[in-house]
Order: C-alpha cells, then structure tokens, then sequence
C-alpha cells in the first residue's frame, strides 16, 4: 500500500472544475482509487479529496500537473499516519429473523447504525476508514449482502495544521 | 456605458492591444462580426479555421505577442483543434474566441453546437465558456493573461449568442487576480548558486538551449552566460536562433536528426545546463541511454517539466530569462571582486573536443554540378538567397529537418515550426500570420513540402486578399518524403501510399490560378538565378516550386527508440547494422 497518497485539493467552484481534474487523470494515464468532492464553509471552494496510487516521481508529477490548472488553488499531501481518513458505507443485508440479532450485534461492534429495516433486510451505515469497512464487509459477507454503495475517502489532518495555512487567499464563510 | 457582449469582446481586445485577429464568421459568432467592422484592429479573413490558428501561432512566434484567431461554434470550433494541440505542445501564446449557441440551448444538440470547452480541454492551457456578458472582459483580459504569461500557450474563450447579444456595463482594468494561477518568476537564489557550483566544477558542460528561451526573449542572456563562462551551446529544433549557429561556441541541432556534434557532446557531457527545455523524446532517444554521464540543471518556468523525464540534480523553477539574468549577475558581482576564475570551468579541452566532432563529421550532400537538384541544396540555396533578414517557416517532414539542420539561424524568432505536435499544413498560414506580425521590412519565406502544401494551400487566397507577400517556397520531392525514408530503411523499402504525383497540381498553374507569380527549378544550375528572380518581388506573395531528387534522405538519423549512441550518418550504415544482424 506504499503507493496509495492522499491528496486534499482545494478547487474554486467553477462548471467543469472536475473533469479538468478526471480528464487530467485519464489523459496522462494516472490511476485514481477514489475521488470525492464537496462543498467547504467558503461557497467559492470546493474540497477534494483524492487518493491515487503512484510511485514517488509519478506523484510529484501528478501534484504538478494539477496544480497547472487555472482553477486549483492548493494540493496537500496528507500522510496517511497523520490524518483523519473516513469512508461513509451503506449495507443492506439479508436479515431474516433467525440471523437479525447477530447482523445488529456485528454492527454494534463497528459502531454502525441501522438506518433502514424491512421483513428481510437490514441496511447499515457504517464510516470509518477503509480497512474497517472491509473487515464489516468480512463479516456481514455470509449473511447475504443484497447490495452496497461506499463514498471515497475525505480526509483531514491530524492536529490544528489545516490546508489554508500559509495560504494567501482565507476560505470566507459566505452563506 | 452599457454596451452588448459582441461590443465588449471588440473593446477587450482594443483595451489589450491586439492589432490583428485571424477569423472566419459563421452563425454563433455572428453578433461579433457586426461591431468589427468598426473595431480598431485588422481582421484576415481566412480559408479554414485551421488556417486562422495556424496563423495566430505564426504571428504569435514571429512577434511575441498573443496570436488572436475567431470563429464561429461547432464546425468551426473543431477546426481548430489540430491548431490548439500545436500550440500547446509548442508553448505558443494564442486566444481563440469561439461562438457557442445559445445558453438556452446548450446541452439541446441545437445546429452547430459542440462541447467545445469539453473537446478543447486537454489541449488548451486553459479555457472558459462564458455565462454572462458582464463577464465577458474579465474572460478574455484572464485568457490573454494565461496565454502569454508563465508557460505560454493556447486559451480558448467560448462565448454563447446570447451572450453575445445581452447587454453590460462597460468596464476595464488592467489587474488579473487568479488566485489558482501565480507562475514562478524568480528562480531560487540557493538553486541558483548550487548550479552555479555544479557548472564550475564540470569538465564537459553543455547548455541544452529549448523553446523556453525563444518564447521568453532570452538570447542575450543566454549569449551572455555562455560566453563568460565558455560554454558550448546545443539548442533543439524548437531554439534555432536563440543563440548564433556562427557562433564558436555553437554546437549544433540534438535529436534523431541532429547535428552528430551536437548529440554526441550530450552524450559525452558531465553536466547538462537545461534551459526551456523538456527532454522530449525525439531529442533524448532511448532515456535511459541518453547522456549518461551527465549531472542536470533544469531550468523552466514550468515545474512539471523538471524531474519529468530525466531526474535533476539541481531544479530552478522561474522565466528562464530572469534566471540567466540573476545567474548573470552573480557572476558579474564575482567578476567586480576579482573571483570569476574560481567559478569558470576549464573547458578547453572540451571545446578542441567538440571542435574535432565538428569537423570530422560534418552535413554531407553529394550535388552534381548540373542536372539533379539535392533537396539541400535547395534550401541552402534559399538561405543564400534571403539571408539572415528573412524568418523561416517551415512544414513537417524532410524539408523541415533540412532547413532546421542547414540554416545558420543567428536569433530567435527567425525560425518558426511545428515541432512537438508535428503538423502538417502548419506552414502557409503560420508563414502568413508570422508575416502579418512581422510586417514589410522583414521577408517571411515558408519552406514546405509537397504533401504540406497540399493540405493548406488554400490560404494562398488569404496571402492575396489581405496583401500579405509571403514567399512560399515548396520542395516538391513527389512524395511524403520522411514517410517514404522510414519505409525504406524500416520496412525494407516497401513503399506504401506515399507517392504524390510531382505534377498534381500543378504548381505553376496554381500560382496562376491565385493571381502570383510562380517559378518553377528543376536543374540545380537554375537555382540562384530563379531564386533571385523570386526574391525580386517583394510586394505581393510569391510560390516557388523546387522539384528535387525524390531519393534523398535525412542524416544524421537516430533509428526511434534507439539510444543516440547509434547515431547513423548515412543510409549504408544502417544497411550494414540490420545485415550484420541478420548474419
Ligand atoms: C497532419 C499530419 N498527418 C500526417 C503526418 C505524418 N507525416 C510526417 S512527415 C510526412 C510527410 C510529409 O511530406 P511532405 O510535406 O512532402 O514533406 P517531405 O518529407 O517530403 O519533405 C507525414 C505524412 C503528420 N506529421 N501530420
Ligand atoms: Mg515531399
């Protein structure tokens, strides 16, 4: 997993701000395992959140290359022992009576909640970081998983640093 | 003052100085072409809009200014394509305006609409579809700004009709703020004295001159560096001119055909001194073999290109410019104390060294004193004709090799070609819109290939129209010559649709056809005196057909993905290799 990096990305909030950063990608052949975007407290600045494989040369390449685009206004490397990395996780699983109870203690043990029941199903949302969400996938496996969905990572560092430190532009709360 | 987005485009490009705008006008754009006719700046109504983005590549190269082209959306936009990708790989500063349908009808598949911003994002440097008219000078002062600034290159600015047609309040300052955007300028001052340690310590330095140079304006800089600390200067396809090839220090062309000189002093080096340049493949061969020797300065304005191919031992991000001029002045403030020596390297050696390979293995032509007429000695012959006053616009293929390895180029800007994308069809409107920016006094001479020719000659109309007195100059080899010499030697001389007929069209004809005059060279004796002929004429554009030996090839030639070690210098050689081989 060496060469799985973190990479938070603040964009201005502009049309087509995220196929510049997919086509960029897929043009110089870059290999992205998730991607996830949102808004922050400044409506002008979105936040991406975008974890890549690649070796050290080819990383450095890759926060340059995003940073050549116009609407990219800062790249963080989050060392992945010294950040936050949260994945949001939705499960349904097959849940009839005879095995309900156990599906809700597993998801207990993750501190999962139950956020949709039917007769014979059981949809949890779980969040945390990957591995925890495999090792949930693990277990709830042999109950019947009917389907699932799961974000891509978003990630923050550990401590007071944040990514507009040192920066010339402050995000601004503008509601 | 309210005006409509049609007259704010006008009085953006007056407020930004642009004299000239290459176009065609269809129905999206419509609304723009109806304030022109007052606009304050010339507009050339040309063939093809390949054809106005070639052109503003031309005059952009020639003058150093932003090249501005304008059409009109879907068809027209495309067209451009080819033309985008040429000046992003060459770094070239163009604004593209194009028209877009209505934004009510964006994403409808209405007449002429396409996704240009979404086709033209990977080749532009950037680029912007335009919601309102209010932002109409903001986008196009933002575009011209990243055109020109940091790494040049294309910005294309899409503008929708109804854009076009709202109404805004005219406004204008000069100030840019993008916040995303902030090029490096100034290189690292400790970057900047570890290269200069790294240069007075080598034994065989040699400074890899690129485009960077040409785009920022920097040989004087560069003349100056080299020539106080004697450093032997390369300079690739995209540099000829930005330092004098008469110039002692002066070693050559690198790459697949280059100069054997100047490939072999890479390869022999011990530190390479980069500036603008980007170690493209076509002029480091096989990486891993390629100056092996040698440690690395990268100096560029743009980061991602140091490290990209070739580690680096010390990177300098900045305007290669303003580098050579901190760079410079170091050594000057050296040079007051009386220390320069301490950080001038002892090249003497190296220099007899380069000398020798010069010498031992110099561009051969085997011309017979009358008949066949060499491709080579076609263009020396142009080059002896026009002199070091004219600028060169070449096309791709043979030809463009020859007049890049056979014209002593003595500055930048005298030398304009396709060379990262490789277009052809690049030269007649590039020669046209260099010729636009350059003005009367100074001759624009394209020299084109058969096959390239063909493939934009429609703008000859264009040259004719708007008075615009090129000399194009076509070396008519009857065949896609570089195509056909890569058939012979690789695929064992069979030779696959790559024939054009010498006589179709005929060239002559065609001159006739636009109205100018043409003249015709066959035998090698006629050469000075038609060429001069030629040259005579001055005021209004000029075709020149040069039929040469259609045989001839390109050497020295580096076989693609060799290393440069396997430098060939002639045909035989490689004859010899591939027997000796199947031996
Ligand atoms: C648009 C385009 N199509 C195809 C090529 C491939 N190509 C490179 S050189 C060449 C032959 C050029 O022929 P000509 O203009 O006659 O020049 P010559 O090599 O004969 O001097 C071709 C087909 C290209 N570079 N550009
Ligand atoms: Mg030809």
């Amino acid at each position: 997993m060496s060469d799985r990096h973190i990479l938070s990305v603040l964009v201005e909030n502009r049309p087509g701000v995220l196929t510049r950063i997919a086509g960029m990608f897929a043009r110089r052949n870059y290999n992205i395992h998730s991607l996830a975007v949102g808004p922050t407290d400044d409506l002008k600045i979105s936040r991406l959140t975008i974890v890549v494989g690649a070796e050290a040369v080819q990383l450095e390449q890759i926060i340059k290359q995003l940073n050549k685009l116009v609407h990219v206004l800062k790249i963080l490397e989050l060392e992945e022992s010294e950040a936050v990395e949260r994945e949001m996780q939705l499960v349904k699983v097959t849940a009839p009576a005879s095995t309900r109870s156990q599906i809700i203690e597993i998801a207990e043990v993750f501190r999962a909640k139950i956020v949709d029941v039917d007769h014979d199903s059981i949809t949890i949302e779980a969040a945390g970081n990957p591995g925890k969400l495999e090792a949930l996938l693990d277990l709830l496996e042999p109950y019947g998983i009917r389907e699932m969905v799961r974000s891509g990572t978003i990630a923050l560092s550990r401590g007071t640093r944040a990514i507009t430190d040192g920066s010339k532009f402050r995000m601004r709360r503008v509601v | 003052m309210r005006i409509t987005g049609a007259q704010a485009v006008m009085k953006s490009l007056e407020a930004l100085g642009v004299d000239t705008v290459f176009g065609y006008p269809g129905g999206a754009i419509l609304p723009a072409y109806d304030p022109m006719i007052e606009a304050g700046f010339e507009h050339v109504l040309v063939r093809h809009e390949q054809g106005a983005v070639h052109m503003a590549e031309g005059y952009a190269q020639a003058t150093g200014r932003v090249g501005v082209c304008i059409v009109t959306s879907g068809p027209a936009a495309t067209n451009l394509v080819t033309g985008l990708a040429d000046a992003l790989m060459d770094s070239v500063p163009v604004l593209a305006i194009t028209g877009q349908v209505a934004t009510t009808a964006i994403g409808s598949d209405a007449f002429q609409e396409a996704d240009v911003t979404g086709i033209t994002m990977p080749i532009t440097k950037h680029n912007e579809l335009v919601y309102s008219a209010e932002r109409v000078p903001e986008a196009i002062k933002e575009a011209f700004h990243v055109a020109r600034s940091g790494r040049p290159g294309p910005v294309l600015v899409d503008i929708p009709k109804d854009v076009l047609n709202d109404t805004m309040e005219w406004a204008w300052n000069d100030d840019v703020d993008l916040p995303g955007y902030r090029p490096t300028v100034r290189g690292h001052g400790k970057m900047i004295r570890e290269a200069i340690d790294l240069v007075a310590a080598a034994e065989r330095p040699v400074i890899y001159a690129g485009g960077g140079l040409a785009r920022a304006g920097a040989g004087d800089e560069l003349r100056a560096f080299a020539e106080r600390l004697q450093l032997p200067v390369v300079t690739t396809l995209m540099a000829r001119g930005v330092f004098p090839e008469t110039h002692e220090l002066a070693v050559g062309m690198p790459g697949m055909h280059g100069h054997y000189a100047a490939v072999k002093a890479f390869q022999e080096s011990d530190l390479l001194i980069t500036l603008g340049a980007r170690f493209d493949d076509r002029v480091t061969g096989k990486l891993d073999d390629f100056a092996p020797h040698a440690r690395v300065v990268h100096v560029d304005v743009d980061p991602a290109e140091i490290g990209k191919n070739r580690a680096v031992d010390v990177p300098i991000v900045g305007d290669v410019k303003v580098v050579l001029g901190q760079i410079l002045k170091v050594l000057d403030d050296k040079d007051a104390k009386g220390t320069l020596a301490a950080l001038t390297p002892d090249t003497a050696d190296w220099r007899r060294r380069i000398a020798e390979l010069k010498r031992d293995h110099p561009l051969r032509v085997d011309q017979p004193e009358t008949g066949v007429l060499k491709p080579q000695t076609a263009i020396t012959g142009i080059y002896q004709e026009w002199g070091d006053d004219a600028v060169y616009v070449a096309g791709v293929g043979q030809h463009q090799m020859w007049a890049a390895q056979l014209i002593p180029y003595t500055r930048a800007r005298q030398w304009i070609n396709s060379g990262g994308l490789g277009t052809m069809g690049f030269a007649v409107p590039a020669a046209i819109g260099a010729k636009a920016g350059v003005g009367r006094d100074t001759p624009v001479v394209a020299i084109d290939g058969d096959g390239c020719f063909q493939m934009t000659f429609q703008e000859l109309a264009t040259a004719v129209q708007h008075d615009i007195p090129v000399t194009f100059c076509v070396i008519n080899n009857g065949y896609l010559g570089m195509v056909r010499q890569w058939q012979h030697l690789f695929y064992d001389d069979r030779l696959s649709h790559v024939a054009l007929p010498q006589d179709l069209p005929d060239l002559m004809k065609l001159a006739d056809a636009y109205g100018i005059p043409g003249f015709r060279v066959e035998a090698v004796e006629d050469l000075a005196t038609t060429l001069t002929k030629a040259h005579a004429i001055t005021d209004q554009p000029v075709l020149v057909e040069l039929r040469v030996d259609p045989d001839e090839m390109v050497f020295p030639m580096i076989p693609s993905g060799a290393s440069n070690d396997e430098i060939l210098e002639t045909a035989d050689e490689w004859h010899a290799r591939v027997a000796a081989q199947q031996a």
